[in-house]
C-alpha cells in the first residue's frame, strides 16, 4: 500500500484508497443484507469520506444495500476516531429510527477498531464488538456470538444497538447483474457540514483530540548472523547456537 | 511551508542527513542541504546531523494544559478471578511513566476474589478495587459506566489498558463519553515532561510506518497496548501500596446486555501467547499441506505453530495461528520464521522475540533485518535437515 502523508497536518492521506470498500466492512454490509433477507427492513450504507467515495458507496448498492449516503465536507478531513464517530452519529440520528448499526471490526489502514465502540456511546445504545454470528433477533433483542480472548460468549442486547463484526461471520456475495444496473442509476445523497448542522469545531482535524506529531519508518535493531557454507554445516551451526541457549 | 529548519551557518553540506530522510526530501546543493516539499517533521535527519544544523519546531502547546489531572492509571484486566499478564506488563511501563511525571501509579481493577496484592508487587502505588460476582465475565456495559465515573472523580492524566478483545471494545466507549483522545495498539509510550504529554507511538497504515500521536486536548490521555508488547518487571513482594475498596452499587446502573453462555476455546491463539518457542510459516510454504513439515519441526521442539498473514488469507491455516498486527503479538524465547518474507505488519507482531531464526531463500527478505540467525536457502531442504539434527541431538 502506498503511504502518503499530508505535510500540513502530518495526517496520513488516504486518497487513492477511498474507492474500495474497506475489506472488514464488506462483512458488515453482507450481514446487514442477510438480516434484511431474514427479518425484512432496509439497509442504508453510510460512509464519511472525500467526494470520490461515492463510487465505493455505489458498490454497496450493487452488493445489496437499499440506499447509501456519503458524508463529505472538507471540514471533515483529518478526523480522528472520536470526531469520525461523532459525525457518523449525527448522520445516523438524522436518518431517523434504526434497529441495528453494523460496523466492520476495524479498517485496514488505521487499524484502530475504535469508531464502532465510540459510535455506540454517542448514539447512547449498547455495543457488542467482534461478533462472529447473529443468532437471533426477536422481541426487541439481538442475540449474538462474540469473540473474546478466552473463547467466545453468547450475549444478548436490547435494540437499537451497534455491533462490530469479524470476517468469520459470513462470506460476502458477489453483485448480481440486476443490482449492478440498479447501483448505476442510484442517487447517492452527499451530506455536508450544513446538512448535518454540526459545529465545525467538533469535526475533522479541529474536532479531533489526537494529533499525529511524527511519522517515521521503523528502525531495525538487530544484525543477523547469516551462516555460510553448505546447508548441512549451516544447520549444524544453527543447532549449536540454539543448544547454547538451553532451549533445545 | 511546514518542515525542519536548516541553520545555513552550521550546515557544511556533508550530506549525512540526505539518506536519513525516509521520504527522500533532502538534497545537497553546493555546500548546503536543501529541503523539498513534504516534510513531516519526523526528525530522522536531525539525529543524522553531527553539526546540529537541523532544527525542528517544538511540539505545539496543548490547548489544555491541565493541572487538575494527575496520576497514571492502568486498567488491570482479569478473567474469572485471575489477573491477566497484560496488567503486569502495563504496570511495568506505567511505573516508568509515573516516575517521569513524579506522580503516582494506580491500578483500577473490577473483578471477583482477585489477588490484588500482586498489582502492588508489580508497581502500583494505589489500587481502586471493585469486587462483585457480577464482574467474573467482564460486563462491558457496566465497566464503561464505572470507569467513566472513577475517572471523573479522581481525574488521572493518563489511562492505559490492554488492547485485548475487552479493552479494544470498552475503552473506546469510555473515551467517547469522557470526550478525550484514545490511541489504539501503542508499541511505545514516552513522556514529554515539559508539556506533561504522553507520546504514543503505534504502527499505522497497515503497519508500514510508525506514527507518534499526542492527545492535544481532553484529559485523561488514553492508550491501549497489546499484550506482550511491554515486558513485566520482577515482582517485589515487599512493596507497599494502598488498596481502596469501592462499593459497586448494583441498583444505580443496569446493563443493557446480558451474558447467555461462555465457551472456552483452547486454540492455537492461546498456545501462541504462552509458548516459549514458535515455529511459523509464510507464503513460501506454497500450499496448505506443507504446514505438515512445520508441524513436525514444532513437534520436535515442543513449539506452537504460527503463521504470517498470507497463508491465513489463502485459507491454508486458521486465523487463530496468525502472528502480526492483525493477528497475535507474540514474544517467545525463540521464533523460527520459515518462508516468511517479513512484511512490517508481521514484524510488529514478533520482533521483540528473544531469538529470531529466519529461513528464506531470498537474501534480501526483510525478515533477515530483524533476525538473530539466518539461513539463506530453500526451506524444503533446510527444515528437514534441521528436524534430523534436532532429533539426533535428543
Amino acid at each position: 500500500m502506498d503511504v502518503k502523508i499530508d505535510p500540513e497536518t502530518n495526517n496520513l492521506m488516504r486518497q487513492g484508497t477511498n474507492n474500495v470498500i474497506n475489506p472488514f466492512d464488506t462483512y458488515a454490509l453482507e450481514e446487514g443484507v442477510r438480516l434484511k433477507e431474514r427479518y425484512g427492513g432496509k439497509v442504508t450504507a453510510v460512509s464519511m469520506g472525500p467526494p470520490q467515495a461515492v463510487d465505493m458507496l455505489r458498490e454497496t448498492i450493487s452488493l445489496g444495500a437499499d440506499e447509501a449516503i456519503l458524508l463529505s465536507d472538507s471540514a471533515f478531513a483529518g478526523a480522528d476516531t472520536w470526531s469520525t464517530a461523532y459525525t457518523l452519529a449525527l448522520a445516523i440520528n438524522k436518518l431517523g429510527q434504526y434497529d441495528l448499526v453494523i460496523c466492520g471490526r476495524q479498517t485496514v489502514d488505521g487499524d484502530t477498531g475504535q469508531v464502532g465502540p465510540e459510535l455506540a456511546e454517542m448514539l447512547k445504545v449498547p455495543l457488542i464488538a467482534y461478533v462472529s454470528q447473529v443468532e437471533e433477533i426477536a422481541g426487541g433483542q439481538i442475540r449474538v456470538k462474540r469473540m473474546i480472548d478466552e473463547g467466545h460468549v453468547v450475549i444478548q442486547a436490547s435494540l437499537p444497538a451497534v455491533i462490530t463484526v469479524t470476517k468469520e461471520i459470513n462470506v460476502p456475495r458477489l453483485p448480481s447483474l440486476r443490482s449492478i444496473v440498479r447501483s448505476k442509476n442510484a442517487v447517492i445523497p452527499v451530506w455536508s457540514l450544513q446538512q448535518l448542522s454540526i459545529d465545525p469545531g467538533r469535526v475533522g482535524l479541529a474536532g479531533s483530540f489526537t494529533q499525529v506529531i511524527k511519522v517515521f519508518y521503523p528502525q531495525r535493531i538487530r544484525q543477523a548472523t547469516i551462516f555460510q557454507g553448505d546447508l548441512g554445516n549451516q544447520v549444524d551451526s544453527l543447532v549449536d547456537k540454539l543448544k547454547a541457549t538451553g532451549l533445545v | 511551508m511546514i518542515g525542519i529548519q536548516i541553520d545555513l551557518n552550521k550546515c557544511n553540506g556533508c550530506g549525512k542527513c540526505v539518506p536519513a530522510c525516509p521520504f527522500g526530501l533532502l538534497e545537497t546543493l553546493g555546500d548546503k542541504v536543501q529541503l523539498k516539499e513534504g516534510c513531516t517533521l519526523c526528525g530522522s535527519c536531525q539525529e543524522a546531523c553531527a553539526d546540529e544544523a537541523i532544527l525542528t519546531p517544538p511540539v505545539p502547546k496543548t490547548d489544555l494544559v491541565s493541572d487538575s489531572h494527575r496520576g497514571v492509571w492502568v486498567f488491570a484486566e482479569q478473567w474469572q478471578g485471575r489477573l491477566k499478564s497484560v496488567a503486569y506488563e502495563l504496570l511495568s511501563k506505567g511505573r516508568d511513566l509515573a516516575k517521569n511525571l513524579q506522580t503516582e501509579l494506580c491500578a483500577v481493577c473490577f473483578g471477583h476474589n482477585i489477588d490484588e496484592t500482586s498489582l502492588i508487587a508489580h508497581g502500583a502505588d494505589k489500587i481502586y478495587l471493585m469486587d462483585s460476582p457480577d464482574f467474573a465475565s467482564n460486563p462491558e456495559d457496566l465497566y464503561t459506566h464505572l470507569l467513566v465515573d472513577l475517572i471523573r472523580q479522581y481525574k488521572p492524566e493518563i489511562v492505559i489498558a490492554g488492547a485485548t478483545a475487552l479493552g479494544r471494545s470498552f475503552i473506546p466507549r469510555v473515551a467517547a463519553v469522557l470526550g478525550t483522545g484514545l490511541t489504539a495498539d501503542c508499541t511505545g509510550l514516552e513522556i514529554d515532561l515539559q508539556n506533561r504529554l504522553l507520546l504514543q507511538t503505534r504502527p499505522t497504515f497497515g503497519g508500514n510506518v510508525m506514527a507518534t500521536i499526542i492527545c492535544r486536548t481532553g484529559r485523561p490521555q488514553m492508550a491501549t497496548v497489546r499484550p506482550r508488547v511491554f515486558k513485566s518487571s520482577v515482582p517485589d513482594k515487599g512493596r507497599q501500596g494502598q488498596i481502596i475498596r469501592l462499593d459497586f452499587n448494583k441498583e444505580r446502573i443496569t446493563s443493557r446486555t446480558r451474558l447467555i453462555s461462555f465457551a472456552e476455546d483452547i486454540t492455537e491463539t492461546v498456545k501462541l501467547s504462552d509458548a516459549d518457542i514458535i515455529v511459523s510459516g509464510g507464503r513460501g510454504l506454497g500450499k496448505p499441506k506443507n504446514f505438515k513439515l512445520l508441524e513436525e519441526l514444532a513437534g520436535v521442539l515442543g513449539a506452537a505453530l504460527g503463521s504470517s498473514r498470507p497463508p491465513v488469507d489463502e485459507g491454508w491455516i486458521p486465523y487463530s495461528h496468525q502472528v502480526g498486527q492483525s493477528g497475535k503479538t507474540v514474544c517467545p524465547k525463540l521464533y523460527i520464521a520459515c518462508g516468511i518474507s517479513g512484511a512490517f505488519q508481521h514484524l510488529v507482531g514478533m520482533q521483540t522475540s528473544e531469538i529470531i531464526v529466519a529461513i528464506n531463500d531470498d537474501p534480501k527478505a526483510p525478515i533477515f533485518e530483524v533476525a538473530t540467525y539466518g539461513i539463506v536457502g530453500d526451506l524444503f531442504k533446510v527444515v528437514p535437515i534441521l528436524i534430523e539434527k534436532l532429533k539426533d541431538n535428543k
